[in-house]
C-alpha cells in the first residue's frame, strides 16, 4: 500500500517537473485518438455503404409476355436451384408495375404509367439475389448458356438483365474503396503507435539518470517501472479525454443537425457513440502505459 | 539472514570442490570481496579486467589506483553486477555474482553503497529526498526514514543543508551527500569511484575523513582514486592496476588505529594543508618529502 501512494506520487512529480515532454505527450495522444474517432466511423460507415449497395446487385429475369404463371413459378425452382443463389423474389406483372410506378413514378416518364388505362405489359419476373455479387456472371450463365444453339434452363425464360456494366462498375469501385480504406487505417494505427512510443522514449530519455540511481541504490526493475507506467497511464487517460471531448462537442455541433437534415448522415453513423469512446479511451491508455513499461526495457538491463 | 544461509551453502560447496582445505579456516568468514583470475571482456573485445585475483577482508580500507582505462571502474562495475566477468570468479561476502540470478541484483546493491566523482545526485530533489531515496527503494517505513535522514546527515556534516538542492551545494557538500545517501542503508561494502576526482585538496581531505569515519564504523571501504598524495598519506593497502591487470598489492604500510580526527589532523599537515581554507579555494599543497 505504501509502494502504491509511493508510484503514484513519483508519476505525478515527474509529470509536473517534466511539463513540456508530458505536455507533447498528451497533444500526440489527443491527436491520434482524434484522427482514430474521425476515421473509424468514416471507415465503418462507407463500408457499410459499400456492403449495401453491393447487396442491391442482383438478376433479373424476364419470362415471356404469354408465360403463365405456372411456368414462371417452375422457372423460378429451377433457378432457386442453381449453385450459389442466395434466394429468388418472384414477381408478378402486378407486383412489377407497382416497383416500376416507386421507382420513375414521380418522373416525367412516370406520368406516362398512369396512362396504361389498366392493361399491364409487364412479363412475369424473378429477381435473383446471389451469395456473393462476383459470383452475378456465373449465376447468369447457368441460367442463359453462351452460345448459338444453347438453350435456357426454361423455355419460359426470355431474358436475363443484369445491368452487368453497372454491376462490373460497382463492384470495382467498391473493392477499390475497401481496400484503400483499410491501408489507410493500418497506416494510421501505425503512425500513432510509432509516435506515442517515440514521445514517451523522449520523456525516458530525459531521466535516464534518474533511472540509473534508482538502479544504483537497488531499485528493481518494477519498482522503477511502475511510476513510469502510471505516468503513462495519466498521459493516455488525459489525452484520450480531451480528444473524446472535441470528438462529442464536434458530433453536437455539426454532425447531429445535418443528421436531422440529411438522412443519408443519420444512416452513416453506424458506430455507436459510447462504444466508440469506451475503445479509444482504452486503447490510447494500454498503448500508452505499455509504451512506457516497455521503453524503459532499454534503460534497465542489467 | 538469507544472505547468511546461502554463503554458508556456497562455502561448503567451495570446499568440496577445492578437497580437503584445512578445516580449520571453515568456520572463518568469507572475505568481503574475493576476485578469482576475474577477466571481464567488454563487448568489441576489450579486455577490461584480465585474471585479477585478490581478497579484501572485512573492515579493511583499501586503495586501487591506477591511469585511465587500467580497468578501476570496470571492477567497480563488476562488483555491483553491472559487467559480468567473462571467466573466474567475482564473489561478494562469499556470493559468486555470476551466479547470481537477475532478480536479486538490486538486493546485492542495497548491500553496498556506491558514491561516483560526479555525485550522480538527483537535481530537482533536496538533500533530504536525494537521501531518503535510498530508504525508499528498499521499502522502508516512513518513520524510519524520518529517523536515519537526519541522523546520516548529521554525520555527514550537512545536518543545516538538508532542505538545500544539489546545485546550492559546492562540489565537497554534494559529494557528503552522495555518501550519506551510499551510507544511510549502513551497508557492509561502499565502493567509492574517484571521490575526490572533483575536489580541491582540502575539501579531498574532509571527504577522505568522512571515508575513514564510515570504515571505522565497521563497514569495509575501497576507493578508487587518481589522488597518488592521498594515498601515500593514508598509509593504507594499495591495489594498483594497470591495462586490466593487478600490478601491485601493497599490504597496508605500518600505521596504528587513529580515531578520525587525529587522522585528519595527520594527513593536513602531511599534505601541507592547513585548517580554515574555504572550500572551493585553490590550494597548492607544498611539495613536503614523500618519504613520511
Amino acid at each position: 500500500m505504501r509502494r502504491i501512494f509511493f508510484f503514484i506520487a513519483e508519476a505525478f512529480r515527474a509529470l509536473r517537473r517534466s511539463a513540456s515532454p508530458s505536455l507533447a505527450a498528451i497533444v500526440t495522444v489527443v491527436m491520434t485518438t482524434l484522427l482514430l474517432g474521425v476515421f473509424i466511423p468514416v471507415i465503418r460507415a462507407s463500408s457499410t455503404t459499400t456492403e449495401n449497395v453491393q447487396s442491391q446487385l442482383a438478376l433479373y429475369v424476364y419470362m415471356y409476355p404469354d408465360a403463365t404463371k405456372k411456368q414462371a413459378q417452375a422457372a423460378e425452382k429451377r433457378i432457386n436451384k442453381i449453385h450459389r443463389v442466395k434466394n429468388t423474389d418472384f414477381v408478378s406483372p402486378n407486383e412489377g408495375l407497382n416497383r416500376l410506378r416507386e421507382n420513375i413514378g414521380k418522373s416525367e416518364i412516370g406520368k406516362g404509367i398512369t396512362q396504361l388505362q389498366g392493361k399491364n405489359p409487364l412479363p412475369y419476373s424473378v429477381v435473383v439475389h446471389p451469395d456473393d455479387p462476383n459470383d452475378l456472371p456465373a449465376i447468369q450463365r447457368a441460367i442463359t448458356p453462351p452460345g448459338k444453339h444453347a438453350k435456357p434452363i426454361s423455355p419460359a425464360i426470355q431474358e436475363v438483365n443484369s445491368g452487368q456494366k453497372a454491376a462490373q462498375a460497382i463492384r470495382t469501385v467498391t473493392n477499390a474503396v475497401k481496400v484503400m480504406l483499410t491501408v489507410i487505417a493500418a497506416l494510421l494505427l501505425i503512425v500513432s503507435l510509432l509516435l506515442i512510443a517515440n514521445t514517451i522514449r523522449l520523456s525516458i530519455y530525459a531521466r535516464r539518470r534518474e533511472v540509473e540511481v534508482m538502479r544504483l541504490v537497488g531499485a528493481t526493475n518494477w519498482f522503477i517501472r511502475w511510476p513510469f507506467v502510471i505516468e503513462g497511464l495519466v498521459v493516455g487517460l488525459t489525452g484520450a479525454a480531451i480528444a473524446v471531448g472535441m470528438l462529442w462537442i464536434g458530433k453536437v455541433t455539426i454532425i447531429d443537425p445535418l443528421a436531422e437534415n440529411f438522412a443519408l448522415i443519420d444512416n452513416f453513423s453506424t458506430v455507436g457513440f459510447v462504444p466508440l469512446i469506451i475503445v479509444l479511451l482504452a486503447a490510447s491508455i494500454v498503448v500508452s502505459a505499455l509504451g512506457s513499461g516497455i521503453t524503459l526495457r532499454r534503460f534497465l538491463r542489467v | 539472514m538469507a544472505l547468511l544461509r546461502t554463503r554458508r551453502r556456497r562455502n561448503r560447496a567451495r570446499e568440496g570442490r577445492t578437497r580437503g582445505d584445512d578445516a580449520a579456516e571453515r568456520p572463518r568468514r568469507p572475505p568481503i570481496v574475493e576476485l578469482r583470475d576475474a577477466t571481464v571482456v567488454y563487448p568489441g573485445g576489450h579486455v577490461a579486467l584480465e585474471r585479477v585475483s585478490f581478497e579484501i577482508a572485512r573492515g579493511e580500507f583499501v586503495f586501487v589506483v591506477g591511469p585511465t582505462g587500467c580497468g578501476k571502474s570496470t571492477l567497480i562495475r563488476t562488483l555491483i553486477g553491472e559487467v559480468r566477468p567473462a571467466s573466474g570468479e567475482v564473489l561478494i561476502a562469499g556470493h559468486d555474482i555470476d551466479r547470481l540470478r537477475k532478480r536479486r541484483i538490486p538486493h546485492l546493491r542495497r548491500r553496498i553503497g556506491t558514491v561516483f566523482q560526479d555525485f550522480k545526485l538527483l537535481p530537482n530533489r533536496t538533500v533530504y529526498d536525494n537521501v531518503a531515496y535510498t530508504l525508499k527503494v528498499t521499502g522502508e517505513r516512513r518513520s524510519e526514514i524520518r529517523r536515519k535522514v537526519p541522523e546520516i546527515l548529521r554525520l555527514v556534516g550537512l545536518q543545516g543543508k538538508v532542505h538545500n538542492y544539489p546545485d546550492q551545494l559546492s562540489g565537497g557538500e554534494q559529494q557528503r551527500v552522495s555518501i550519506a545517501r551510499a551510507f544511510v542503508n549502513h551497508p557492509p561494502l561502499l565502493l567509492a569511484d574517484e571521490p575526490t576526482g572533483n575536489l580541491d585538496p582540502e575539501t579531498s581531505i574532509g571527504i577522505m575523513q568522512l571515508l575513514y569515519r564510515i570504515n571505522r564504523t565497521g563497514t569495509t571501504v575501497l576507493v578508487v582514486t587518481h589522488d597518488r598524495e592521498m594515498v601515500d598519506k593514508m598509509r593504507r593497502r594499495v591495489l594498483a592496476l594497470n591495462e586490466g591487470r593487478l600490478v601491485r598489492d601493497q599490504a597496508a604500510a605500518t600505521y596504528h588505529e587513529e580515531s578520525t580526527s587525529e587522522f585528519g589532523v595527520r594527513v593536513r599537515a602531511e599534505m601541507g594543508v592547513g585548517e580554515g581554507h574555504t572550500n572551493g579555494e585553490p590550494i597548492e599543497p607544498t611539495a613536503s618529502a614523500p618519504g613520511s
